[in-house]
């Protein structure tokens, strides 16, 4: 029987990646480790030509919509030494939010910002075939976005907290802003 | 000596009597002629048009059978009525005509298509004295109605103004061209045994030497089947409709009943090649002596639709080759198997009448001949043929644990750029 | 002299029997050779990730039936490990038991009708998939027993799975998992001796390991060009790592070995099975968990090998009822990702062939 994956810390790649990249690193927490976005590229080349982190499977990636900023997720693993760790982008721009693109280093990342793309509207330059992946063009918004058909006076559609549940039992309103 | 005429075993002996009575009558062979002639259209027709609505349900029923299912089962006894049903569907539906195709053509083609598949029937040995046409060159007649569906469907296919309908009418094409080779060289191993291209002569020999000529060209049989799969576009060579590829091909555009031509005349071809297997390999109307005690187009139509069953068997079993591999096949292996057939054939005879051996002993000899022949040739080409896709093992290899090969660092950048879509 | 040619440009789909379900690929041909192939997706776009933002925890696991429709089971366990991972909720024995076996048994069925539509574009008219849809309904039979549902089962929970499984079950599956082996030996005697299939199969839609592992492809794809990995043996989740088994390996990476590796699939997970229903111990069935679970702050990626490879859900929450970033990971779209690689040089016939054995499902492609 095999171990299970080993997860690598944030601190431990940004470790690997100061040690041959430095000033790309922002930010490692212990669940991810924060690139500039600027040398997300390079950075990336590193990771999957690295012998030892040996990132050659681009498992996921994942935009998230924090309100202000985007955040751009690369779920990142090796199969050779069974490990993954994830790597994250910020990007600070809300309405013309802009990346490089990861494709060139792998190409299961194609599809995967096309898809980021349309449903979030963030930009991947020098992605070779940057359309629409589900939507058509021409759509209006881009639906993942968290401001895509806001309510009037700032409401926000979904759920804020159950129904009849007491907001103090999980420290009152946690939704952003 | 002709039976009396409403002797069922051989509807030909009534037939004949009318002649002969419209003779005694004084009536010129102008009319005699056209009488009899359309007697026996109408009796092919009748016989043509029941039997696709036979066909119609023994196909679906049978390939559901095949398929752990229970098929048609409906409408009338044993679902027997589906095909009226179906037929009333058809003729209700509405025959689309696409704006951009060659409407006079997209028309015309379902219908012309109908006219080589009921032609074919009227060479049919179906008794001793039961053929509407005893045409002295009977082989080359069907083999000629075989290939103008080439054209037909070509005419289906191009003026659909469909880019499926126009690759399934050029596939149709190419590989009804190179299957007529090795079909016709198949053929021709039979009429150099039997010495003729009439049909009713073939028949003849297989009674007078006592026996099948699938016994004598096995080899011929196989390709000709083969070849005859191809020409039917039946499973395993459907690939002109190739409903997982091109959809249905050259028909793809076509609605109502115009669909329902295309479909009734397949399984009409498909008859007419069982029939024409049946009288040139499996002895058509005679049978060992049992045509005495059973109507011989009885055993004739029993026979027809015991290779039909096998197209049916064909069909619900095999996978489709791919048109390039279909080439290939008719090409390199079965050109050359159908030269060599033909070779050993044209020897044999050519020993037989020239040492003028009885029958009794040279015929059995051949048989085991070729079977061997037969055997031996398939087996080794078919090594050969199909190595390349044998060289890895059946199954899957099993690893116990996660095992991942060995990539080079650093790694080349992935050898194509270019985007998936 | 030289013929005046000009590209065909052939739009298989989105009505297409070969492209199961609405997916469309348009190829541009030369003759009957594709020089070029673009994939258009979209048609079943029913933007799930969006609406699982207005959706409880809880009430996000129909929608996960909805995505792999043909393997709901594995959706279902997908999202519920993801959940319970980052609520951290221990999941008891037996349901960690139960849902192997129900995992497994979908993934026998999601196996069967994978490769009998692959034979079925192959062109073998049908019989092959009726006969494997023969042993998926025994399957559905039994998920119909338990939780009354055929295809969007809904069964399991956060925390476990929604019913313990009733007396006639066990009796039922012993059953299956004893005629299931002749079943396979039956259909590999009938199906790897045919020459014409692995005509069309052998050296059609060649998966290099280099190029798999680099377009991130998973599942039987990644197996059949010939890495061993499987999220199973690597990263075992639920009780996995208390079953012996032995992951298939491909030869060559071509549309014949993903078959191969699919057949052989379906018998490990019959062993897995039986393992399973040796050690299912007793207890209950369902951790207690808030209906209204509400995981603390943080984000998980959580991945199982779904029958089509990785399936990953990728959840952010903020502390809400409702998640903040609901990301699926679907193999069924990641595989496609060397298509166009796969597909240039080769026929439409070995489009067809080669997009079968890739063995996508619209509903998870699209979402």
């Amino acid at each position: 029987m095999t171990a299970a994956t080993a997860f690598l810390s944030g601190h431990q790649v940004a470790e690997r990646i100061t040690a041959s990249l430095p000033g790309a690193v922002v930010e490692a927490t212990e669940g991810w480790v924060v690139v500039a976005a600027e040398r997300l590229v390079e950075t990336c080349r590193l990771l999957h030509d690295d012998a030892e982190l040996d990132a050659r499977f681009l498992a996921l990636i994942s935009g998230v919509d924090r309100y202000d900023y985007f955040e751009v997720v690369y779920q990142l693993s090796s199969l050779a030494k069974n490990q993954r760790f994830a790597l994250k982008v910020y990007i600070e721009e809300h309405e013309e939010p802009e990346i490089p693109s990861v494709s060139s280093i792998w190409l299961g990342a194609h599809l995967q910002e096309r898809e980021i793309y349309d449903l979030m509207g963030i930009r991947f330059s020098g992605h070779p075939d940057l359309k629409r992946l589900f939507l058509w063009e021409g759509f209006p918004g881009f639906p993942l976005r968290k401001d895509f058909m806001t309510l009037p006076e700032g409401f926000k559609p979904g759920l804020q907290r159950f129904p009849k549940e007491d907001p103090e039992s999980w420290g009152g309103e946690a939704r952003v802003p | 000596m002709l039976a009396s005429w409403y002797d069922f075993r051989d509807f030909g002996n009534a037939v004949g009597r009318l002649v002969e009575a419209l003779r005694d009558a004084g009536a010129s062979d102008h009319i005699i002629y056209p009488v009899t002639a359309l007697i026996g259209c109408l009796g092919v027709l009748v016989f043509v048009g029941g039997a696709t609505l036979i066909n119609i349900w023994l196909e679906r029923r049978v390939i559901g059978r095949m398929q752990s299912r229970l098929g048609p089962n409906r409408y009338g006894p044993f679902g027997l009525l589906q095909p009226v049903a179906d037929a009333i569907k058809l003729i209700q539906k509405e025959a689309l005509t696409p704006r951009a195709a060659d409407a006079i053509v997209f028309t015309i083609a379902p219908v012309v298509i109908f006219v080589p598949a009921i032609l074919a029937f009227a060479v049919f040995p179906w008794g001793k004295e039961m053929v509407l046409a005893d045409l002295n060159v009977g082989v080359l007649y069907l083999l000629a109605l075989g290939s103008t569906s080439a054209i037909i469907v070509f005419m289906a296919g191009y003026a659909s103004n469909n880019k499926y309908a126009l690759l399934g009418s050029m596939r149709v094409v190419a590989m009804l061209i190179s299957y007529e080779v090795p079909s016709v060289l198949a053929i021709l191993g039979v009429t150099t045994f039997a010495g003729s291209m009439s049909l009713r002569d073939i028949v003849e020999f297989q009674r007078t030497h006592w026996v099948f000529l699938l016994f004598l060209q096995p080899l011929a049989l196989l390709i000709f089947l083969i070849g005859s799969t191809v020409e039917l576009n039946r499973s395993p060579s459907d690939i002109a409709e190739a409903e997982s590829e091109i959809i249905a091909g050259y028909h793809i555009e076509y609605s109502g009943m115009k669909f329902g031509m295309f479909y009734a005349v397949e399984l009409v071809n498909s008859l007419g090649v069982s029939g024409i297997i049946a009288a040139l390999f499996l002895g058509g109307w005679w049978t060992f002596g049992l045509e005495k005690f059973v109507p011989g187009w009885m055993l004739f139509i029993g026979k027809m639709y015991a290779v039909y069953f096998l197209f049916i068997w064909f069909r619900g079993t095999l996978p489709r080759f791919r048109i390039d591999q279909l080439m290939a096949f008719a090409w390199k292996f079965l050109l050359p198997l159908a030269i060599v057939n033909f070779f050993a054939a044209a020897l044999e005879v050519l020993i037989w009448r020239e040492y003028e051996i009885s029958a009794g002993i040279v015929l059995p000899i051949f048989a085991v001949v070729n079977f061997a022949l037969a055997g031996a040739l398939i087996a080794g080409w078919g090594r050969v043929m199909f190595q390349q896709f044998q060289r890895f093992p059946r199954r899957a290899r099993l690893v116990s644990g996660i095992e991942v090969p060995e990539l080079p660092y650093p790694a080349a950048p992935h050898p194509a750029t270019e985007p998936v879509a | 002299m030289s013929l005046k040619t000009e590209p065909l440009v052939v739009n298989i789909g989105p009505q297409h029997p070969s492209t199961h379900g609405v997916f469309r690929l348009r190829v541009t041909l030369d003759g009957e050779r594709i020089i070029d192939a673009e994939m258009i997706v979209g048609y079943l776009h029913r933007s799930i990730e969006k609406l699982a933002e207005e959706r409880t925890w809880t009430q996000n696991i129909p929608f996960t039936d909805r995505m792999d429709y043909l393997a709901a089971m594995t959706g279902n366990l997908a999202y519920c490990s993801a959940v319970e991972k980052l609520a951290g909720i221990e999941v008891p024995e037996r349901a960690q038991y139960l849902r192997v076996i129900f995992a497994e048994l979908q993934r026998i069925a999601s196996h069967a009708m994978a490769n009998g539509t692959f034979i079925n574009d192959c062109g073998a008219w049908q019989t092959p998939l009726m006969h494997m849809f023969r042993e998926r309904e025994k399957i559905l039979d039994l998920f119909e027993m338990t939780c009354g549902a055929r295809l969007t089962l809904n069964y399991m929970r956060i925390g476990g799975v929604a019913f313990d499984i009733p007396d006639e079950f066990m009796p039922a599956l012993e059953e299956l998992m004893d005629e299931l082996p002749d079943r396979i030996a039956e259909y590999e005697d009938l199906l790897l001796d045919n020459e014409i299939l692995l005509m069309r199969g052998r050296d059609v839609g060649v998966l290099p390991a280099e190029m798999a592992i680099n377009a991130s492809i998973s599942g039987p794809m990644l197996r059949g060009s010939g890495v061993a990995w499987d999220i199973r043996k690597a990263d075992p989740y639920a009780v996995y790592d208390r079953f012996e088994f032995d992951i298939p390996v491909g030869h060559n990476g071509d549309s014949f070995d993903r078959f191969l590796v699919r057949m052989e699939e379906v018998r490990q997970s019959v062993r897995i099975i039986r393992q399973a229903m040796g050690q299912l111990p007793p207890g209950p069935f369902c951790a207690t968990v808030p209906l209204n679970v509400r995981p603390p702050a943080g984000e998980v990626y959580s991945r199982i090998e779904s029958p089509k490879g990785e399936l990953g859900y990728y959840l952010v929450s903020d502390g809400g009822p409702t998640p903040y970033r609901y990301k699926v990971r679907p193999p069924s779209l990641i595989n496609l990702s060397a298509l166009k690689q796969m597909m240039i040089g080769t026929s439409i016939s070995d489009a067809v062939v080669t997009l079968g054995s890739i063995d996508i499902n619209v509903g998870e492609i699209d979402r």
